[in-house]
């Protein structure tokens, strides 16, 4: 063939490369922004967790597996372990409130989802922080719930739950549970409720309805919604440090104090490596078990 | 005694302030290929859904072989949909679907593989059990929906515009098969559409609806050859409507004057006077024209335009005060051309008065 032809495959394939370039620059600083900014830090953590501390002041490089090592011990392990109880009783939590309140929310008229979606939308206004200071002032002994609480008399004495395991259980779902609605809302919206209809036409009560169908075609949203609220849980360290006092140490509050204050940060890095293979493999499971491969809102 | 399978008592239905049914009655016989025929808007699918349950009426009662089904749920009531949209599981095969019903009742695995293929079979879809509705085509999505409907053997089968999304072929296609597939299956269908062709082709019996009210109830020759109101007459078929008065009334027919000529009907023992206003209705097929001569039966006219349509050719006539009057006829050509005289004379018989409660 002398000429190359103008049209078909080849030509296409021809065209195609032709038209790659430009969009390949166009890319590129999105690349480059990933690698150096995504990919670096990542890459950093990893290489920093096989070094060894230095007396005063940052590292030394030699190479040595021994942080991993310290991990093992009971102590740490512990708190592993302690992190992702609480991790499964948040994720638990959440689901139970996040969920109805994501898919009945796509149940409600164009101007009342509006209304809904400003109201979850108002607290990412101000600062996390700040918001969970809001219930130290609920908890805390001879605060308000307590008073309430008595002045209905449900209790006598005050119940003092700031700084108790319940007061972070309540710390988590409340900073997650937006995230946990979103991602069912964004599922539940696209559900087809003639499908439902077409159920019970076929003689399913509303619960067999609602399992066959509802839930099935949520799924996916539900996954997401579990996959965005149980990674954080692991490693929000400050609710577990404003809410919890010393008495709740989660992964997360143990990696921050080794950084902060331990100034170890080899050891802090083999932690948070450690973190981020057990959440993967947990979410690798999960996915496994539940075989779906597209997380809503997730790549 | 006639075998009723289902009635609608004075169903009544609002929805914020627009008054949707207003106390319809209906009475339907077992193995009945029964049509709601109107315009969207008109309350036809409130009333499938009424009878399905999937809607509480505001009045009246749903009753079931007798039975007051009206409170029931849904999944109570022997009574299976096809949905205008197929409202297929998006994320079950076709076999899954079809066997949907069989495995909430708890019937053994081999059994509902069983009736499944029979299903298939019947729509002439064998051997489609692993597919997913997404990878099938509109047709074939309706021969699912269908299959997973009947496979329950409901007493009474709601079918809601089920050939409105196919096109123009398949759909001719699809009402044959229906047909046929209600004969052999000898269940009762409550079908609607808002194609009036369809309807006549398929139904029965037609119940033509009009907001919230049925206009008229009969088999399709009753409703296309004798339409009660000008309503129904223009609906289906689309009739010629004439407005005139009464000029003089004979044994069998009447006179009566209208744009600028005179024409004749039957009046079938109808009450009429002379000077009495009357509407009628006529059929364009059923219009012939001929030469004016200026005298006797029929109306002047004016050859407008020649359309050829579905194989008839249409004439549009102008009348005396303007408006139009449609003669058809087979064949692609006529002799007569725009701007010719003509006058539109019909059989006595072949006209219907109509609106006769609204006459004055």
């Amino acid at each position: 063939m002398k000429h190359a032809p103008s049209f078909g495959p080849l030509a296409a394939k021809r065209r195609k490369k032709r038209g790659d370039g430009p969009f390949l620059l166009a890319v590129l600083p999105l690349y480059a922004f990933t690698l150096l900014f995504v990919a670096g830090p990542l890459i950093y953590m990893v290489v920093l967790s096989f070094l060894q501390r230095a007396e005063v002041w940052g590292v030394v490089y030699t190479f040595t597996p021994q942080n991993y090592v310290h991990i093992l011990d009971p102590i740490y392990l512990k708190t592993f372990v302690e992190s992702f109880k609480l991790a499964l009783l948040s994720t638990a939590l959440i689901i139970a409130v996040g969920y109805p309140f994501g898919y009945f929310m796509a149940k409600l008229t164009a101007k009342w989802k509006q209304r809904m979606m400003l109201l979850l939308m108002i607290p990412f206004w101000t600062s996390s922080l700040i918001r969970l200071y809001g219930w130290i002032i609920i908890f805390r002994a001879n605060g308000v719930l307590d008073k309430v609480l008595m002045a209905l008399h449900v209790t006598d004495a005050p119940l003092k739950l700031l700084y108790t395991y319940p007061a972070v259980v309540v710390g988590m779902v409340y900073a997650l549970v937006p995230f946990m609605i979103f991602s069912v809302y964004s599922s539940a919206e696209k559900l087809d409720w003639h499908l439902v209809e077409a159920a019970r036409d076929l003689g399913a009560n509303a619960l067999q309805a609602f399992l066959t169908v509802s839930l099935k075609l949520t799924l996916p949203g539900l996954l997401s919604g579990i996959v965005l609220t149980f990674i954080p849980s692991m490693g929000l360290f400050f609710i577990a440090d404003i809410l919890g006092g010393n008495k709740v140490v989660l992964v997360g509050n143990v990696i921050q104090e080794q950084l902060m204050k331990a100034h170890n940060w080899p050891f802090a890095a083999a932690l948070s490596v450690v973190l981020m293979v057990l959440t993967s493999l947990s979410i690798a499971l999960y996915r496994r078990v539940a075989k779906v491969k597209d997380l809503e809102g997730l790549v | 005694m006639e075998d009723i399978i289902l009635q609608l008592d004075r169903i009544e239905k609002r929805f914020d302030d627009a008054e949707v049914l207003r106390g319809i009655d209906l009475t339907i016989r077992r193995g009945e290929f029964i049509t709601l025929l109107g315009p969207s808007g008109c309350g036809k699918t409130t009333t499938l859904r009424i009878i399905a349950g999937l809607e509480q009426p505001d009045g009246g009662r749903v009753l079931l072989e007798g039975r007051d089904v009206t409170a029931e749920a849904p999944n109570r009531r022997n009574v299976n949909t096809v949905f205008q949209n197929y409202a297929l599981f998006p994320h079950m095969s076709v076999e899954a679907n079809i066997g949907y019903s069989l495995r909430l009742k708890r019937v053994a695995k081999a059994e509902i593989k069983k009736t499944v293929a029979q299903a298939l079979e019947l729509v002439q879809l064998a051997g489609y059990e692993k597919r997913m509705p997404g990878e099938l085509s509109g047709g074939q999505r309706q021969r699912v929906a269908i299959a997973r409907a009947v496979v329950n053997q409901p007493k009474v089968l709601l079918l809601d515009e089920p050939l409105g999304a196919l096109d123009l072929q398949l759909r001719h296609q699809m009402q044959v098969e229906l047909k046929r597939l209600q004969k052999r299956l000898g269940i009762t269908f409550v079908y609607i559409t808002h194609d009036q062709e369809e309807a006549l082709n398929m139904s029965d019996r037609i119940a033509v609806m009009r907001e919230g009210r049925f206009e008229q109830i009969g088999t399709p020759a009753q409703i296309y050859d004798h339409p009660h109101t000008s309503y129904v007459a223009h609906f289906v078929g689309a009739a010629n409507v004439l407005t005139g008065t009464v000029t003089a009334v004979d044994a069998d027919t009447l006179t009566f004057s209208c744009l600028g000529g005179q024409g004749r009907v039957a009046h079938a023992g109808a009450p009429f006077a002379p000077g009495q206003r009357i509407t009628v209705a006529v059929r364009s097929e059923r219009v012939s024209l001929i030469a004016d001569t200026g005298e006797g039966d029929g109306l002047p006219a004016t050859v407008k335009e020649k359309n050829f349509v579905g194989g008839v050719l249409q004439i549009i006539l102008a009348m005396a005060d303007g408006s139009e009057l449609v003669s058809s006829r087979h064949g692609i050509d006529s002799p007569l051309d725009a701007g010719d005289k003509v006058r539109a004379i019909w059989q006595p018989d072949s006209a219907v008065p109509v609106d006769l409660e609204a006459q004055p």
